[in-house]
């Protein structure tokens, strides 16, 4: 009985065997998933002549934060994305619940054809098509602009499809409560169907926040000047000056840039990912 | 329950939709619509006014040799980080699902990549690939290996691209598979090992074909990736050397931002747009039918 | 009775000057300037410094200085303000950009601007090798301001280490290969240092330019509609490129990374690097040993393209708008602060009078590869540019690294490239 089954002890012990191989290469792949990172600490915290050598009793020097945040505006690009941020999430949040409210609980003809529409930006993203995008604002006079960064986004596909799907899971009775009580459609919206779509809401929103702090191109073509530029320009046009790369400088610049998403990500580590898990499960 | 009045359905309905419908519209199917329009004139200059030429630009466009190159350099980007960065990620789910030591510490470096932008960590990777100074010539010259132009070799280039891509993407596919793996019933595991079922053999039979869902979810994101990902070549190599790494959203802004040809640039897009097409089709055509709901 | 007499005399004399600024600050004109950074340094709180000096002798002239990146970007942003509701007045954009320029009817020639006759001599007191990409037509579309060329920075100790002359650099191709041989070190069969690094990525067509010059080949002609990639002396300098790492050895095979380049070099990891005089200050910096600066060596005879930025004054402007672009050049363009220029950018005085301000006088004297890059001058040639300059320039950099990687011979790439250069250009000529 004690055998039946279970594996002897040679299998016992091949399978711990492979299953310490198994957590090295696991580690293995971690640290050289880290390497980048780490290179950017190295390289930003050590002075120029050890950006290549890895002497490990260089000296440490705050100067290259010093220089890099003197170089370019960062203060003034930090508040550029979260400006760019925080706009399109709350038009994201309005516009994405109108209309899978539309699509989740109200019939009207075409509707079907409509969300098939809707689902085309799912694969064409305004990236794509950043030619017309461009022209389409130069027009409406929004090139240069922060909302002009974030008004191709603000209707996201995604985001209407998550919603939708959140809505439809909701029990028909709680609406039928709140109408007994006399509200309108767009009170039960407000009082029934947003309170209990939150874990959706917060998923999205981390989903949304992380796409569009390191968004690239298509903030660097519709961007020109500093009042506008998000990180991600403002890093890239810092960091290849055509007389060449400094990478202690570059890299404290790089650090300047992410450390706000990477503190957010060690600190709230488990509902990041829950969000990316609970956005993908849907 | 029937609604009060069909009416008034149809109404709110639109209503609702409307503001999201207009951006949609004037972002995505507008632009699609008009991109395939422009491509029909030639590129206006002040001194040259834009005028109808019929198929010229995409005559033009044959006869491309950079853009049969981009297009070449596209395919083999997409066959090389697609696949790998998926296998990555199911392995990566499957090693932080279990019982490892230093779980949370491991996942996290997994999912780093993900939360930095791809142009922050393009120098970090130049600082990489960089001949005899570089990290890579240098670990490799501890082995006695010679040091190598990974970015001015048109042989390497593109490979090049592709780890920092498949780097890039595998911790956020990982996420994915995590959720799905954590869906599955551990009863199933534990079956199988009674019956005396190899790891391997209970994967492949088992696991891999419940986890198909999340499959073409993350195949399909990989897939539209692989035609937008394009920031690191700013950085890293311009496209070069020789167009050996150019891919073609990339090149479709070099012709419209660097060469001013916004119609031949919008002539490239329709081909960006017909194989995204092409693949939206084949997603749910093809693909739909191998799939176990459970 | 005075009081209210005195009231009212303050409440008049406060309107009169209220009415009065508002009058001066709606005299006032704004001028907007873009321009762009390629230099590693805080260079855009220099141009802050001197548009503030500017403002400050100029009270009715307000600057805006937009920094806008590369110079691709500076072009980019610059034409894109010009169709938005905020349009650029002048900027600083690439030497070579004139013919796009002039085919989007985007600048002003500034002989229509320029009225007195001591005006007139101004635009002919800047170096002429810096008016070349300036003038096309017989007019001047561009004022030289950030301007450099490429010099040949070489390691004097890795020389002593060779068993050469510190002193003396290489002055012809031929020297160029013969030295090289003995300041390759190896250990095995691993290339310790590289005699020579000529960047081939970024900008190969500019380097390459100054191979063509020193083999006395120019690769357009001055009207922007001709290309000589094909001609038996430009296939020869290329041929020479690639012979440098391919046969010689002494230089690395295929493409050398424009942007590590100075790093490689502080590195000790070649002895001589081709690199623009914009890296004159960062090298001397960072070197840690000693260097010298020398100009490129010749063949038939010395050679450098001339790189930088020019002024553009756009069209859409008015005549007040004009007249203060130009005080706004002629003020950034003087000899003293010319000068000043040079010694904080590293970029070359673009004028001779500029090199008799004591400052530059000075500056000269202790640090000779100021001087070098001066003397050299005498055998520039303008960059390369032409209509449809970003295709044209992709062609030969594609040709370029196609050799220099080994996948095409010299020969056919440039003819290749030629070709198609010549099937862009042909509506323009």
């Amino acid at each position: 009985m004690d055998n039946a089954g279970g594996p002897s002890d040679t299998a016992r012990r091949r399978i711990n065997a492979w299953s310490m191989i198994e957590t090295g290469a696991a580690w293995l792949l971690a640290l050289l998933w880290l390497l980048p990172l780490l290179y950017a600490f190295w390289s930003a915290f050590h002075p120029s002549e050890y950006a290549t050598r890895f002497e490990l009793t260089a000296p440490l020097t705050l100067e290259n934060f010093q220089i890099a945040w003197s170089r370019a505006p960062f203060a003034r690009y930090y508040l550029n994305t979260f400006l760019m941020v925080t706009s399109i999430l709350a038009a994201q949040f309005v516009l994405c619940t109108l209309a899978a409210y539309a699509f989740a609980r109200f019939e009207f003809r075409g509707r079907d054809i409509a969300f098939a529409l809707v689902l085309v930006q799912l694969m064409i993203m305004p990236e794509v098509l950043i030619v017309e995008n461009y022209r389409t604002m130069s027009q409406l006079n929004m090139v240069d602009t922060i909302i002009g960064i974030g008004l191709p986004y603000m209707a996201s596909a995604f985001g209407i499809f998550l919603l939708r799907q959140t809505f439809k899971t909701i029990p028909k009775e709680l609406e039928d409560a709140a109408r007994v009580e006399g509200c309108g459609p767009m009170q039960i919206l407000w009082k029934v169907y947003v309170p209990l779509a939150k874990p959706t809401y917060i998923a999205y929103g981390l989903v949304s926040v992380s796409y569009h702090w390191n968004n690239f191109l298509w903030p660097l073509v519709i961007t020109n000047s500093q009042t506008t530029r998000p990180l991600t320009v403002g890093l890239a046009i810092f960091g290849a000056p055509e007389s060449g790369v400094e990478w202690p400088i570059v890299t404290a610049g790089t650090l300047l840039a992410v450390a706000p998403l990477l503190l957010a990500f060690l600190l709230f580590q488990r509902q990041f990912v829950q969000s990316f898990m609970h956005a993908g499960i849907k | 329950m029937r609604r009060s009045s069909s009416l008034r359905n149809q109404v709110y309905g639109w209503l609702l939709l409307t503001p999201a419908a207009i951006l949609l519209i004037a972002f995505t199917h507008y632009p699609a619509v008009a991109t395939l329009a422009k491509s029909f004139y030639s590129t206006g200059t002040v001194t040259r006014p834009s005028k109808f030429v019929g198929l010229d630009n995409y005559r033009f466009m044959l006869e491309d040799q950079v853009f049969w190159k981009v297009l070449e350099n596209n395919i083999w980007y997409a066959a090389g980080t697609i696949p790998v960065s998926i296998a990555i990620a199911l392995l990566m789910a499957v090693w932080v699902n279990g019982k490892l030591p230093l779980r949370g510490l491991i996942r996290m470096s997994y999912f780093t990549p993900t939360i930095l932008p791809m142009i922050a960590v393009a120098n970090i990777w130049l600082f990489f690939f960089t001949p005899q100074i570089g990290l890579l010539d240098q670990v490799g010259a501890l082995f006695g290996f010679p040091s190598h132009n990974w970015l001015g070799d048109t042989d390497t280039v593109l490979a090049c691209i592709i780890v920092i891509t498949i780097w890039k993407e595998a911790g956020f596919f990982m996420i994915f598979y995590l959720a799905a793996l954590q869906t599955l019933p551990p009863e199933l595991e534990e079956a199988a090992k009674l019956e005396g079922a190899s790891r391997w053999a209970f994967f492949r039979r088992v696991t891999f074909p419940l986890l198909m869902p999340t499959t073409l979810f993350v195949l399909i994101n990989a897939v539209i990736n692989s035609f937008k990902l394009v920031d690191h070549l700013f950085i890293l190599t311009k496209g070069g050397p020789d167009n050996a790494s150019s891919l073609l959203l990339y090149y479709i802004y070099e012709n419209a931002f660097s060469f001013f040809d916004q119609n031949y640039a919008s002539t490239l897009t329709v081909v960006l747009l017909l194989a995204l097409a092409i693949i939206a089709i084949g997603q749910f055509v093809i693909l739909d039918k191998r799939i176990h709901y459970r | 009775m005075f009081g209210r007499i005195r009231r009212y005399l303050a409440g008049v004399t406060l309107g009169l000057t209220l009415a009065f600024s508002t009058v001066q600050s709606a005299l006032a004109v704004e001028l907007t300037m873009y321009y762009p950074v390629a230099v590693g340094g805080p260079l855009t709180k220099i141009v802050d410094g001197l548009v503030d000096d500017f403002m400050k002798a100029n009270p009715d002239i307000k600057v805006k200085a937009i920094y806008a990146g590369n110079y691709n970007d500076a072009r980019i942003k610059a034409l894109a303000a010009l169709n938005s509701g905020q349009p650029a007045q002048l900027s600083v954009m690439f030497s070579i950009d004139i013919y796009e320029l002039i085919e989007q009817d985007a600048i002003v020639a500034f002989d229509d601007i320029v009225e007195t006759p001591e005006d007139k001599a101004w635009l002919d007191s800047f170096y002429p090798a810096l008016m070349g990409n300036g003038r096309t037509g017989g007019k001047t579309w561009g004022i030289p301001f950030q301007r450099s060329t490429i010099v040949m920075y070489y390691n004097k100790d890795a020389f002593r280490d060779a068993g050469l002359d510190p002193e003396k650099a290489p002055a012809t191709w031929d020297e160029l290969v013969s030295m090289g041989k003995k300041l390759v070190k190896k250990s095995g069969d691993n290339v310790d240092r590289w005699a020579v690094m000529i960047p081939s990525t970024g900008y190969p067509y500019w380097m390459f330019g100054a191979l063509a010059m020193q083999n006395d080949q120019v690769l357009m002609n001055g009207d922007g509609n001709e290309t000589y990639f094909d001609a038996p002396a430009t296939v020869e300098a290329l041929q020479f490129w690639r012979d440098l790492g391919a046969k010689h050895k002494v230089m690395p095979d295929g493409t050398i990374e424009w942007g590590t380049l100075r790093k490689n070099f502080l590195e000790g990891k070649t002895a001589i690097m081709w690199h623009s005089t914009g890296n004159l200050t960062a090298v001397k910096k960072n070197a840690k040993f000693d260097f010298g600066v020398a100009m490129l060596p010749a063949n038939k005879r010395r050679g450098t393209p001339t790189g930088g930025g020019n002024f553009y004054i756009f069209k859409k402007t008015t005549p007040e708008e004009r007249k203060a672009a130009m005080k706004l050049i002629r003020f950034l363009t003087e000899p003293k602060r010319t000068a000043e220029w040079s010694i904080k950018t590293g970029y070359i005085g673009t004028r001779p009078d500029a090199y008799e301000t004591e400052a530059l006088k000075k500056y000269v004297v202790e640090f000779p590869p100021a001087a070098v890059a001066r003397d050299q001058l005498e055998f520039a040639t303008p960059e390369l540019s032409t209509y449809q300059t970003g295709r044209v320039r992709k062609l030969l950099d594609d040709a370029i690294q196609a050799t220099l990687t080994g996948a095409k011979p010299a020969k056919d790439s440039l003819g290749s490239a030629q070709s198609q250069a010549s099937r862009l250009l042909k509506r323009y000529q």
